[in-house]
């Protein structure tokens, strides 16, 4: 990484930790949402972006990590145990989700992840005794930490913006480590990973896996700070939303989720002076930026470098044909 | 007599009525360069995929420095010591060079979990830097593999099938789409690991000068059977030869 990376970095992080003070509670509100957003999509950037694999279920992991917070902070038990079961729990859910991507590729994939986060839509929707339906599960609490109270909006999304940066962390150590480009090589060629001997079903199953324990994660901060969770929040919908994030951010790009969940998250609310057609606007420009921009808004240096290497190319090329020319 | 790192017994593929391999036996001995050639549709990358994993054989054995490997996939043979290039370019194009080598290698090292605490180039940087040099392409090392020219692709594509030194590679056409004066090159390069590393390649490709200039033995195949076995001498004073592949 480049010193001005880190530089730069850095003075993200202190004005995240900083300007919310000034902001209003719903300004606060978004914020949070757009981190929470991060963390899931940092987790499906690792499935889609990095290992290659099509999924259109990562709302249903969203929801297994809100409800395991809810029903177990329902239950009297702690908020510290109900999150890294919720993740635990999605894990595993992910390892076995992932089987399909071990027989199906491409729209495939996509499409047997969309019907896991349909079953699971149903679920959460018709097990009433547990999930409270349509009704949904509400007044769930927000933790305390080191006898320090979450329950202000301030303090919560502070806590949620650590929790962002630590994982942001592990997810970079994840793929700084031979995993890292494991995952790269099964995503840009599966048949030559293998002759090479990348074990492309052990790293298909763990970018399943990771990636629903990030979305468990976020599910469950998302509970605590909503404080109201439904089946309406977790349906295909929401999946294909979170796609679109990864995307439009820059699928492989660390940074990629940041971006992409401001678009999804914070890029609505700026758009409401649109009023009604503000959903207009908002297709509008995702259209044109798939059409411009494939590869997601954080491949513009990328083929500013590209061009400048091209143009560099061609002057060479020039003026070896003109010295031949000469001599 | 060495044993033999490759052992093909009366190897058979058909596909519907179409025999593409019909009875195939031949053995590759340790540092030989074992070439296979014959006319499009004569069974040799159906031999080729057949050894490799990528299909099954209907009947026959292979053998690998002894043991059965008959069936076994790409990653279990990759395990085992076997290297190989495809026909097509096969580089992660959005990977440096450096790391198409390191990654290459890295999965022979430690187990799955291990690999997770490991240091970012497995400690595969200065082996990789090694072979950049020798394949010349030390100046690219940081650039996107994808961004290179084919040759120099074509170059890292070869490179990468010897990071972990396997003991036998196999090599699908390392000439195809390469201009004249690389072919050269590819071939001293791989009589240079050849007699650095002692092991053993099976070769198939297209370019008679390549292929005579650099094996030490030729299978000839023609319409899935083995026409002839011999040195590059024999095989070009061979009259069935002649008159079945290479004519005039």
């Amino acid at each position: 990484m480049r010193k001005i990376h880190l530089w730069a970095g850095l003075a993200l992080l202190v004005a995240l930790v900083v300007a919310p003070a000034y902001f209003k509670n719903y300004g606060i509100h978004l914020f949070t949402t757009w981190l929470v957003f991060i963390i899931a999509t940092m987790g499906l950037n690792l499935t889609v972006g990095y290992a290659g694999q099509k999924s259109l279920g990562h709302a249903a992991f969203f929801g297994i990590g809100a409800y395991t917070v809810a029903i177990f902070l329902k239950a009297g038990l702690s908020f510290w145990l109900a999150l890294p079961t919720g993740a635990l729990l999605c894990f595993v859910v992910g390892l076995i989700v992932g089987f399909p991507a071990l027989r199906v590729q491409t729209i495939y994939l996509a499409f047997a992840t969309l019907g896991f986060n349909t079953a699971m839509w149903l679920v959460m929707r018709n097990e009433e005794w547990l999930t409270g339906g349509t009704f949904g599960i509400n007044n769930i609490a927000r933790p305390s930490l080191f006898g320090f109270r979450l329950d202000g909006n301030l303090a919560y999304y502070r806590f949620v913006l650590a929790m962002a940066v630590l994982l942001g962390l592990l997810l970079w150590g994840l793929l700084r480590s031979p995993w890292g480009k494991a995952f790269t090589a099964l995503r840009d060629n599966p048949i030559r990973a293998e002759s090479l001997g990348v074990d492309t079903r052990a790293y298909t199953l763990m970018s399943f896996a990771i990636g629903a324990a990030y979305a468990g994660v976020a599910g469950g901060l998302y509970a605590s700070q909503v404080q109201f969770i439904d089946p309406a929040l977790f349906t295909v919908g929401a999946s294909i939303m979170m796609y679109l994030m990864v995307v439009v951010g820059g699928p492989g790009y660390f940074l990629g989720p940041v971006l992409g969940s401001a678009v999804g998250v914070i890029l609505p609310e700026w758009l409401r002076f649109a009023q009604g057609w503000y959903l207009m606007v908002f297709g509008t420009a995702v259209v044109l930026l798939m059409i411009w921009l494939p590869d997601g808004l954080l491949s513009i240096p990328d083929r500013w470098r590209a061009r400048r290497q091209s143009r560099l190319a061609s002057e060479q090329r020039r003026q070896a044909a003109h010295s031949g020319g000469v001599a | 007599m060495n044993q033999p790192v490759l052992k093909v017994t009366q190897l058979k593929k058909a596909y519907g009525a179409i025999q593409a391999v019909g009875g195939v036996s031949f053995e590759v001995q340790p540092g030989e360069i074992f070439g296979v050639i014959g006319p499009n549709g004569s069974g040799k990358t159906t031999l080729f995929n057949s050894m490799l994993g990528q299909i099954s054989p209907d009947e026959g054995r292979i053998e690998l420095r002894g043991q059965d490997v008959t069936g076994l996939g790409p990653l279990a043979l990759s395990r085992l010591g076997v290297g190989r290039t495809f026909q097509t370019l096969q580089v992660f194009g959005k990977m440096s060079v450096r790391d198409n080598l390191i990654v290459a290698a890295q999965e022979h090292r430690g187990s799955m979990g291990s690999r997770l605490f490991a240091p970012s180039d497995s400690d595969l940087g200065d082996k990789a830097d090694t072979l950049l040099a020798q394949f010349r392409l030390t100046p690219v090392a940081h650039q996107k593999a994808g961004e290179l020219s084919y040759g120099q692709q074509k170059l890292a594509d070869i490179a990468m099938a010897f990071m972990s030194e396997p003991a036998l590679v196999l090599l699908d056409e390392p000439c195809a789409g390469v201009n004249p004066s690389l072919v050269g090159g590819i071939s001293r390069l791989l009589k240079q690991l050849n007699q650095e590393r002692q092991s053993s390649f099976v070769v198939i490709e297209h370019n008679m000068e390549f292929v005579m200039g650099l094996c030490h033995r030729i299978m000839v195949m023609v319409e899935g059977q083995v026409l002839a076995i011999g040195t590059p001498d024999e095989i070009r004073a061979n009259k069935q030869v002649l008159d079945a592949y290479l004519g005039n």
